[in-house]
């Protein structure tokens, strides 16, 4: 452990980098959301009708479709056929998340995401309890159990009570009292299970996590040997697991983050003040394991 | 302790437990979603699906609720349902006639921007849309049916005498004037609830009704004897005897004025 350990998160990365430097992917991030956001609200609150629709289906430019593939894979399982348009918009986003990682778009497009990040920072301020914390596989259980339910009821049942796009279709055509679903997320999030929501029921980030199992996009802990085993990643990556294998794996092993659990969000780039972690692909196995901290250095391992 | 006397490891007992558990909450939130699925198949009666909507249960598998048909629907009439304000399942679009009807386009946009076939691409001509049937549910209030000439229904109907028309018939409470009964044919009806907007009531005496709750249904082994036998051309029933019409004193005979009492149906083989 160094000293920087006993400094709050991210405050020596700022210290050493910059605030803007030491943000820029949280920044980023959040333009993305309010960017992916505002192109279904340029229709209803400006007139400009560039994307039309909901995350659930949606066209741009007239000509684009986009589906929500596990939206449609509901319809599909509760007995209907979908229309070549459907199936095409769902394609296309299947073939872009399992590219740039499933859930990336957890982290830079869905409109909840700012929620459970309120949640968790208000979380952390309160110094609450971790909570229950039920298993990370939870939520590939109840995948299931929404597949299941699908099936037995013939409905898209997740889009009974999903708050993710209850929350997008509340913003663009009409809240109702969609905004107690995304209440409930936030108090399960702040009261009941840190982080919980996003990081172990959400079935939407289970399946997104699924899609992006072989993504390309990928952090690696290049620069491993740099750490100062400061544990700031740790305390700001909200699928923590994933940095271990990356970060203390074995001499020679990849420095690449590879679980499908991780959402791209960059904030363990961010918060390091080494500069440890940094975007890349998934067939760049470069990393320092024997070079000083500071050098260049040969890349190959012996094995 | 298992059979062969060894302890179960703990790594097993875990692994045991742990899927128990899973499949139990598994089992347990996918019973809730699908109890929740099944209430939302009540489709209140004064909300109206989009043109070619699929039956209510197929249409809420097939409908992803984006709202693109709402969007492209030029007068406005679609709404998306909003949780806890509106009857229909959330987020999936509908109408309320007395609000806003269907206005009928011709190239029926919504159809044309739904991308999974919720709304059926084999409607191409609206007058086959069938999104509810009217019915002329207060003949007591109903104008026409008081005596007036109101006919705003029937006037402002897209299919007007073939889906609505006005029966003309008796007034029996004046004594001299006629009643026209303004009278929907279901078959003809569209559904698309301009009528029941138009109606000049405070509340509409006709009003557009789901198909399921507006329309009885023949059974099946019904035949109507005037169809049938219009189709064979003939009486269903071979050799019924022609008996000789009786008349009261003082009339003609049926022979010495042939056609007076003639039956309705030719026998067969008595030509003339």
């Amino acid at each position: 452990m160094s000293a920087s350990s006993s400094l709050p998160v991210g405050a020596e990365a700022i210290q050493v980098k910059g605030w803007l430097k030491a943000n820029r992917f949280l920044i980023l991030r959040r333009l993305s959301q309010a960017f992916f956001l505002g192109l279904f609200l340029l229709g209803p609150w400006f007139g400009i009708w560039w994307v039309e629709g909901t995350l659930a289906s949606s066209r741009t430019f007239d000509v684009l479709p986009l589906t929500d593939p596990l939206v449609l894979i509901q319809s599909i399982i509760a007995g209907h056929l979908p229309e070549l348009t459907a199936v095409t918009g769902a394609i296309i986003v299947v073939t872009v998340y399992a590219l740039v990682g499933g859930r990336t778009y957890c982290s830079w497009v869905c409109p909840i995401n700012p929620v459970t990040d309120a949640a968790h920072w208000l979380h952390v301020r309160l110094g609450l309890p971790k909570g229950w914390q039920p298993k990370k596989s939870t939520r590939l259980w109840l995948l299931v159990g929404v597949l299941g339910a699908s099936a037995l009821s013939g409905t898209i049942a997740w889009e009974l009570v999903n708050p993710i796009t209850a929350l997008h279709r509340g913003l663009v055509f009409g809240m109702g009292f969609a905004w107690m679903l995304v209440l409930c997320v936030l108090l399960f999030d702040l009261l009941v299970s840190r982080r919980g929501w996003c990081g172990r029921l959400c079935p939407v980030g289970a399946f997104y996590g699924l899609v992006g199992t072989a993504s390309v996009l990928r952090v690696t802990a290049a620069k491993r040997s740099a750490c100062d085993d400061c544990m700031d990643c740790y305390a700001v990556c909200p699928e923590n697991h994933v940095i271990s294998p990356a970060l203390k794996g074995a001499k020679g092993s990849t420095p690449l983050i590879l679980s499908s659990d991780c959402t791209n969000c960059g904030r363990c780039i961010d918060v390091c003040a080494v500069d440890v972690f940094a975007f890349t692909h998934r067939f760049d196995n470069a990393h320092n394991d024997i070079a000083a901290p500071s050098g260049a250095a040969p890349t190959k391992q012996a094995v | 302790m298992s059979a062969t006397g060894k302890p179960i490891s703990p790594e097993r007992r875990r692994f045991l437990t742990d899927t128990a558990r899973a499949a139990g909450g598994c089992l347990l939130a996918g019973s809730a979603l699908a109890y929740l699925a099944s209430d939302a198949k009540a489709l209140p009666a004064e909300a109206l699906r989009p043109p070619g909507a699929l039956a209510e249960e197929a249409f809420l598998s097939a409908c992803v609720r984006c709202g693109l048909c709402v969007r492209d629907c030029p007068y406005d009439t679609l709404k998306l349902a909003e949780l806890g304000e509106d009857g229909p399942a959330t987020g999936s679009p509908f109408f309320t006639a007395r609000d806003v009807p269907c206005e009928m386009c011709d190239d029926i946009p919504c159809v044309a921007a739904c991308p999974t076939g919720a709304l059926d691409p084999d409607l191409t001509r609206i007058d086959e849309a069938r999104m509810g049937t009217a019915v002329l549910v207060d003949q007591e209030n109903c104008l026409n049916f008081l005596g007036l000439r109101c006919d705003v229904c029937y006037r402002v109907c897209p299919v007007i005498d073939e889906a609505i028309t006005l029966e003309l018939s008796h007034n029996n409470r004046s004594g001299k004037h006629a009643i026209f009964a303004p009278t929907v044919y279901a078959d003809k009806c569209t559904g698309c609830g301009k009528c029941e907007k138009s109606c000049v009531l405070p509340e509409a005496a006709i009003k557009v009704l789901p198909i399921r709750l507006a329309r009885g249904s023949s059974a099946e082994h019904y035949l109507k004897g005037w169809e049938e036998k219009e189709r064979k051309g003939a009486p269903l029933v071979d050799g019924i005897i022609d008996l000789p019409d009786r008349m009261p004193d003082g009339l003609p005979s049926v022979s010495s004025d042939p056609g007076a009492f003639e039956p309705a149906f030719k026998l067969p083989g008595s030509s003339q």
